[in-house]
């Protein structure tokens, strides 16, 4: 799960983690007493979405004035902010943080997240701060600096003092990053973080250390440990169709494409969406229904899919286990019923009971053409589409 | 002769009276594994549903049947230390089906797994089996035959697909590793390939990653230097985007690392025969064999 910069910061502060003064707001009204309060002369008016790159996108403006900073606001609560990860459509920003304006000495870029080839977390800094990482990770990968944390004794003194020095920190600078820096892995380990990314981190003219901006994203299947972490989630950010398909408890992620695809399980799901490109077309959606296909999950299944008007056709790929293919093809007739399926359906059913499960579907009525593989099956729905 | 899972192989169930683990311990004794006991605490001197001996915890089921397996049907909170019980009762081989157990907890327990004999294998995996003499997990048993091709895989109904291809083309199977879609796991790809590399009667391998981590890189990086055995490759989330969880908490593009692409072509140079479409790998395996 994905937060906003300012919930980030309040976890920040939770383990004493110095980040500026800053006050969120939703109303362009509130904006002069905010810069009031602050009381530097400069402010940062800052939109909160779950994007990054709002800076280049105008999303981050600086106000040298009360009246100025209620300009700025006004400015950019309801503007549709474009950015480089939140496609051509935009992200329209309801919610602002103006932050006090500081003395940056120097930027420096600080994350922790897992190193997968280790099963370890792994603490990353740079003195290129304020830049994509992945950009440095791939121009200039001797710029990032690493040290690996296990897991049962968290990060040492030893290595946040290490990073802290090699970043060319020196005095009370060093000791507030190494302070910093213990403070970064008890966040990320107590809150079950699977990313924590402060980017910049900075150094100010008065002798600060702190976290100008933080990422945070969320283990999901820690959830259950961090019932205040619930109250973080912002629905207005997520794709309306996915938030519908996560109530139903249906994995699916919407894509650009036009044919529909309802799977059991997420790698064949991902399969059924190649041989869909494969053959010549692209898939609508990932859509994992589970194992326990029934004719709740995959009534749900259908209407999530016809939701996305972009849709022109389904292709519903079921490789049956323990799942018995002749439950799943009444739940099929079932939830056409249910559901009024307008556009060409292609059903493949495979494994156990496969073939009572394609008598069912031939004797119901349904409109449907039935396949005998996962590659007929994307053919027939590739050919469908294109007749239609 | 078959790897991990073969005629000595004696399995507990931890988790035997939950609704899933019941089922599957019905499924696995049909097939013939030999399951001898389960794990519940609280409920030890019982009998499960299928008349085994159930115990409070994994070394007494280990002293009384003399169990060296073991499959964990614990919920997810509790599923690691459910891992990490059965590896201190010294088991050769624990297999976890459980999905959903959190990074933290895993990252927690995987250097003891590390530092220990047990092969773990999984968590959120379908489980192990070698045909004809027992399946460990939640596979349909029926869809595979004995035979002598070794598929390892990180996901679940993809590599049934890949199973029933082989099947349907007269390609037995020597025993089939489901790796499982986490991020952190007890036996990546490189380790499960290396065994089936080594076992003599396993004469081809079909290997199925899935986008994110570089464990198929790593996997198709011995390949090149050590496998003269064909291997057939197929990565699923061609079409993924980046940024998106696909299903598994593993499957997911971060950082522009982890692309199908990136992995199908460290496959290709390694030799491995890699299929654009995921309808194509019991043809290919056939054809690789000449």
């Amino acid at each position: 799960m994905k937060i906003h910069e300012y919930q980030a910061k309040d976890i920040l502060r939770k383990y004493q983690i110095p980040v500026p003064n800053g006050v969120v707001t939703q109303n362009a009204e509130d904006a002069p007493s905010i810069y009031e309060k602050l009381g530097t002369s400069v402010v940062v008016v800052k939109a909160q979405i779950h994007a990054g790159g709002r800076g280049k996108g105008g999303g981050v403006k600086l106000a040298k004035s009360a009246k100025e900073a209620k300009e700025i606001a006004s400015q950019i609560l309801g503007m549709n902010l474009v950015t480089h990860q939140t496609g051509p459509e935009g992200k329209k920003v309801h919610t602002i943080l103006i932050e006090e304006g500081m003395d940056i000495k120097k930027e420096y870029y600080a994350g922790i997240t897992l190193d997968r080839s280790q099963g370890k977390p792994v603490l990353m800094v740079s003195t290129e701060g304020g830049m994509e990482i992945e950009e440095v990770a791939a121009k200039t990968p001797e710029k990032i600096l690493k040290e690996t944390i296990d897991p049962l004794l968290g990060l040492q003194r030893w290595q946040a003092s290490h990073l802290a020095y090699s970043l060319g920190l020196e005095g009370d600078y060093a000791k507030l990053a190494i302070k910093f820096f213990l403070g970064l892995w008890q966040a990320y380990d107590k809150e079950d973080c699977s990313l924590i990314e402060i980017n910049p981190l900075v150094t100010t003219g008065d002798g600060r250390v702190l976290a100008l901006d933080c990422k945070i994203n969320f283990d999901d299947n820690a959830a259950f440990r961090h019932p205040d972490h619930a109250e973080l989630r912002d629905t207005t950010e997520e794709d309306p169709l996915e938030l519908e398909a996560s109530k139903y408890n249906l994995n699916y992620v919407r894509l650009d494409g036009n044919i529909g695809c309802m799977v059991n399980g997420a790698g064949l799901a991902m399969a059924t969406m190649d041989i869909i490109k494969h053959e010549g077309a692209e898939p609508a959606n990932f859509l994992d229904v589970g194992g326990g296909a029934n004719v709740e999950t995959v009534t749900n299944g259908f209407k999530i899919i016809l939701s996305d008007p972009n849709v022109k056709g389904i292709y519903v790929n079921i490789f049956g286990g323990i799942v018995r293919c002749d439950r799943i093809a009444n739940g099929i007739v079932e939830a056409a019923k249910n559901v009024e399926i307008n556009v060409p359906l292609v059903v493949r059913l495979a494994g156990t009971n496969a073939e009572e499960a394609k008598e069912i579907l031939r004797k119901s009525g349904i409109k449907m053409e039935v396949a005998d593989s996962l590659k007929d099956g994307a053919q027939k729905i590739v050919k469908a589409i294109s007749q239609a | 002769m078959a790897v991990l899972l073969t005629e000595k192989t004696k399995v507990i169930v931890q988790g035997i009276t939950g609704k899933e683990g019941s089922f599957h311990t019905q499924q696995m004794l049909e097939y013939g594994t030999k399951v001898v006991g389960g794990v519940t605490p609280g409920k030890g001197g019982q009998k499960s549903d299928h008349g085994l001996p159930i115990f409070h915890s994994v070394k007494m089921a280990v002293q009384e049947t003399g169990a060296n397996a073991s499959v964990i049907f614990v919920p997810p909170p509790f599923a690691a230390d459910a891992i990490a019980e059965a590896v201190g009762a010294g088991l050769d081989l624990v297999i976890c089906i459980t999905e959903g157990i959190p990074t933290r907890d895993m990252q927690r327990i995987i250097g003891l797994v590390k530092a220990s004999k047990t092969v773990l294998v999984g968590p959120n995996c379908p489980g192990v089996i070698s045909p004809g003499i027992g399946k460990i997990g939640i596979m349909p048993g029926f869809i595979h035959k004995p035979g002598k091709i070794g598929v390892v895989s990180r996901s679940g109904t993809l590599t049934y697909e890949a199973v029933g291809q082989l099947t349907e083309i007269g390609l037995g199977q020597s025993t089939c590793i489901g790796i499982g879609g986490d991020p952190i796991i007890g036996l990546p790809h490189l380790e499960a390939i290396k065994l089936l590399a080594e076992d003599p009667d396993t004469e081809g391998i079909v290997m199925i990653g899935e986008i994110g981590g570089t464990a198929e890189e790593e996997a198709a990086a011995y390949i090149k230097d050590h496998v003269k055995k064909p291997v057939v490759g197929f990565i699923a989330g061609q079409t993924a985007p980046p940024g998106k969880r696909m299903g598994h908490a593993g499957a997911i593009i971060s950082g522009g690392a982890g692309t199908a692409e990136s992995k199908m072509q460290a496959m290709k140079e390694a030799g491995i025969h890699v299929c654009e479409s995921p309808a194509d790998i019991g043809a290919t395996m056939k054809k690789a064999l000449g």
